[in-house]
This record gives C-alpha cells, sequence and structure tokens, in this order.
C-alpha cells in the first residue's frame, strides 16, 4: 500500500458503468516523510477521504474490487484508510 | 488511474482473435498539471466514446482488461471515463491553473460533429 496526499477530485460524466457513484480522489503519492514523491495516482474512495488528508492507498486490483465488492470493475487503485500519523526513522 | 490525452487513433487489420470489435486510441499520458508525461501508450476504448483531442482517465494493467465486454481480452491499458473536470480541493495542493473548467463550460472550443452527437447521449 501506498501513503497519498488528496489533492483533488476527477468529475467525469461519461464513464464505465462500474464507475456510477463513486467518487474519484486525486491524489500525490507520497514518501514516509510525508514530502510528496513526484507521482499521482486517481483513485476510488472508500472511506470518505477529504481534502488534504493523507490517505493509505490499495494498488493492486483484486483487493481493491474485493474492498468495494465490485467484482469485475476495472479499478485498481483504492483509498482505504485515513493516516493519522506515521512514525518510524525515515518518517518525519 | 491516470489522466491522458486521446492524440490518435490505431487501425489494426490483422490482430489477435479477442481484440476484434476493440477500438485503439493513442493516449498520452498527463501529470497532474495536465502535462504530458512518460511515453504515449495504445489503449482500448472502453467506453467507446473517447476521441482525439480529450482529456480521459485509463486504467492500466490487468484492471485494464476487466473494463472490456469480454474481459480476457489481451488489453493493458484501457480508458474508463472522459473527464470533465478536474478540481482541486480546499486543503489539498493542487494547482488550480492549469486545470481545465468543466466541458459544458466551453462548447465553443469543442463542438464538432462527433462531440454534438455524444453529448446528445448524455443523461
Amino acid at each position: 500500500m501506498k501513503l497519498a496526499r488528496v489533492v483533488g477530485t476527477v468529475v467525469s460524466t461519461i464513464k464505465a458503468p462500474d464507475f456510477d457513484g463513486r467518487t474519484l480522489l486525486l491524489c500525490d503519492l507520497l514518501d514516509p516523510s510525508g514530502a510528496p514523491s513526484g507521482g499521482y495516482t486517481i483513485a476510488v474512495d472508500s472511506v470518505g477521504a477529504g481534502a488534504g488528508e493523507t490517505v493509505l492507498l490499495l494498488d493492486e486490483g483484486t483487493s481493491a474490487r474485493q474492498v468495494l465488492s465490485a467484482p469485475g470493475a476495472p479499478i485498481r487503485t483504492v483509498v482505504v484508510g485515513i493516516v493519522d500519523a506515521v512514525t518510524g526513522e525515515e518518517a518525519g | 488511474m491516470q489522466l491522458a490525452r486521446v492524440i490518435g487513433t490505431v487501425v489494426a487489420t490483422v490482430k489477435t482473435p479477442g481484440l476484434e470489435g476493440v477500438k485503439l486510441l493513442v493516449i498520452q499520458p498527463l501529470d497532474r498539471h495536465l502535462a504530458p508525461v512518460g511515453g504515449q501508450v495504445v489503449a482500448a476504448d472502453a467506453i467507446h466514446m473517447a476521441g482525439p483531442g480529450e482529456l480521459v482517465y485509463f486504467v492500466a494493467a490487468r484492471e485494464a482488461a476487466e473494463a472490456m465486454p469480454n474481459r480476457f481480452v489481451p488489453v493493458d491499458h484501457a480508458i474508463v471515463g472522459i473527464v470533465d473536470a478536474v478540481t482541486p480541493l480546499a486543503g489539498g495542493e493542487a494547482s488550480a491553473a492549469a486545470e481545465p473548467p468543466p466541458a459544458a463550460a466551453q462548447p465553443a472550443s469543442r463542438s464538432g460533429p462527433p462531440r454534438k452527437a455524444r453529448q446528445a447521449t448524455r443523461p
């Protein structure tokens, strides 16, 4: 799983049916210290994450579909948690 | 998933049987400020509505095939939605400057026969 920060949403009318009713969050990937590591991804929300929050991203399709109870959906990345704190040698 | 701009189409007469009827588009992946990043790739159009010039999002890897009607096709990138707007959230760090307005706000610059035909299908 990866750490990321929610920085925006993606609004889409024309989309695969599996995305109906789901929120797409634009997330900057973070390193363990909380600094942006350069990349980003669009993830499906499953926890009600909001702007600026540090979140936990699940980036594996089979698990993602299980979390969302959406078998057969073309979804690989899901926000599965809101991070309160990261501690450790590398974490700031 | 990532953002991308559709920049072309691919026509292939001879292809593996699973790819028959699959619409192939050339896309340029973008960073979240909509600047090109990385190489162009050929993606299947899972929504059958994307066209050149459009801002889309795509899914890669095994999940791409899940977006197709036949889930056991040899597809590794699939367009799964057309972007209306990328909205920075207050409190986030998204740069609003590079984000496009909703498609509906700019009909003059994006109107064309294919676009109009497709908009008619919107709910």
